[in-house]
């Protein structure tokens, strides 16, 4: 049984919080880069070319990216030879939201009740998804994630005959209707199959992989491609302006199901994708 | 791309008329930043007949609850948020003389149709470059419900924020307009 005090959870949700809202991922930057290429509108590939000038400003300041700073959907992956001392993990994700959040000067956007809506000022309760896994490490991921995109998400329970058709056109679909809302372009990620709860569990951690990388089962690799070459032909553009460049990429994730059932869940994410991991 | 159209706050219906979707604006001068929390605020002060905290005759309104400013910037990052939730307020302060509305995304057929008989103009700025805009921000000054944190009522000063018509006082419409022209 390995030891790992919860102060340093706290420490590395700290960081990675103030982190992930001002510097995205070399695979983010190289994908506006290569859209801004084979964008066909001016307007498309000029705000293709913005995105690229905000990164560079918010890495030459310490501005946060987008003032939508997030709410903190963090993963945690706890090894079961672990054995956390110091304190509570939920309070320990939390203090590193409160810390990170209020030294980094990122946007506190928390309220405290769904619909007596009081902000609870230093962005906590974060989201968190716990998951015990063999070994003696906790791997922790943070997903800052923006309310506008999140806002454009669905999930829709499919009949098993709807088939890979029906799936498809519930994601496309769910694009074409979230339009210029949620920040083209978009990642968009698929959860398909368990349960109600479990495809959009799936659909958010969809958007943690890397752009550009496929699915390992050539199946879903395929799907991945397709739908995000349907999703391109939408028109939507960068901003919803006009323009091939309507999604980054399309990622898909799948679990085994009831026989009745084909639960289909899509996450959309703004092009702002933020996130990060550590192992502890 | 046309050149941009230099404007500078408040703004005249003469000055919205000639606006027509698509149209580059570079604005400048004061705007009044409010979200759904404020927006809510001031549709219920009207309904009520109270005086607002700002008069809204020929302003702009921004859509925007910015990061708090770190030491030596009067404002942290600061891009638009989505429109639509403004969408059930929009145009009672239309109707109280509202000329503009910065943000993102679709409008309603409410908001539309207002615009057209009052004379707004309705600006999309890019979203997600939040760090970017702040640049064109020179002073922000919380004039009303600091209570609400990041959705307070902020006054800003700007230079030189650069803008698109997303849906002009004629009924425009530069989404319907940009998607029908890239869909294969």
């Amino acid at each position: 049984m390995r030891e790992v005090d919860v102060s340093l959870i706290t420490d590395a949700v700290k960081r990675m919080s103030m982190e992930a809202n001002t510097r995205l991922g070399e695979d983010v930057i190289a994908t506006y880069a290569a859209c801004a290429m084979r964008e066909e509108s001016e307007t498309g590939r000029s705000i293709l070319e913005q995105l690229q000038r905000n990164a560079e400003i918010s890495g030459e300041t310490g501005l946060p990216l987008c003032q939508d700073t997030g709410v903190a959907v963090v993963f945690v992956e706890l090894g079961q030879d672990v054995h956390l001392t110091g304190g509570a993990l939920r309070e320990a994700v939390n203090e590193g939201v409160r810390q990170g959040y209020r030294e980094g000067y990122l946007r506190k956007s928390i309220v405290e009740d769904p619909l007596r809506r009081k902000n609870t000022g230093d962005n906590t309760p974060a989201v968190l998804h716990v998951e015990l896994v063999p070994g003696d490490k906790v791997k922790i991921t943070i997903a800052t994630k923006g309310g506008g995109s999140e806002n454009m998400s669905g999930i829709k329970m499919l009949k098993p005959a709807d088939g890979v058709d029906g799936v498809k056109d519930f994601v496309i679909e769910r694009v074409r209707e979230a339009g210029p809302n949620p920040c083209p372009p978009t990642i968009v990620g698929v959860g398909i199959g368990g349960t109600f709860e479990v495809a959009a569990i799936l659909s958010k951690k969809a958007l943690l992989r890397p752009l550009g990388e496929r699915h390992p089962d050539p199946y879903y690799a395929a799907l991945e491609e397709d739908l995000l070459e349907k999703i391109n032909r939408l028109g939507i553009g960068p901003m919803g302006l006009g323009g091939s460049t309507t999604s980054l990429d399309v990622k898909v994730e799948v679990h085994p199901c009831h026989i009745a059932s084909l639960p289909v869940a899509v996450n959309i994410q703004c092009h702002s994708t933020r996130h990060l991991e550590t192992e502890i | 791309m046309s050149d941009a159209i230099r404007m500078t706050t408040p703004l005249s219906d003469a000055d919205v008329e000639k606006l027509k979707i698509g149209d580059r604006v570079i604005l400048s001068g004061v705007l009044y930043t409010a979200r759904d929390a404020a927006h809510a605020r001031l549709v219920d002060l009207i309904e009520k007949g109270e005086e607002l905290p700002f008069d809204p005759q020929g302003q702009v309104i921004y859509f925007v609850g910015p990061t708090p400013p770190p030491p030596g910037r009067v404002i942290g990052s600061a891009g638009p948020t989505t429109s639509y939730r403004m969408d059930t307020y929009s145009p009672i302060l239309i109707s109280k003389g509202l000329k503009g509305m910065i943000g993102k995304g679709k409008r309603s057929k409410e908001v539309v149709d207002s615009m057209k008989e009052h004379k707004a103009v309705y600006f999309g700025a890019t979203g997600g470059t939040g760090a970017l805009i702040s640049g064109c921000i020179k002073e922000a000054e919380v004039i009303a419900y600091e209570d609400l944190g990041p959705e307070a009522i902020r006054r800003l000063v700007v230079e030189d924020f650069p803008l698109i018509v997303v849906n002009d006082a004629h009924g425009g419409d530069l989404y319907e307009k940009g998607r029908a022209r890239y869909a294969k």
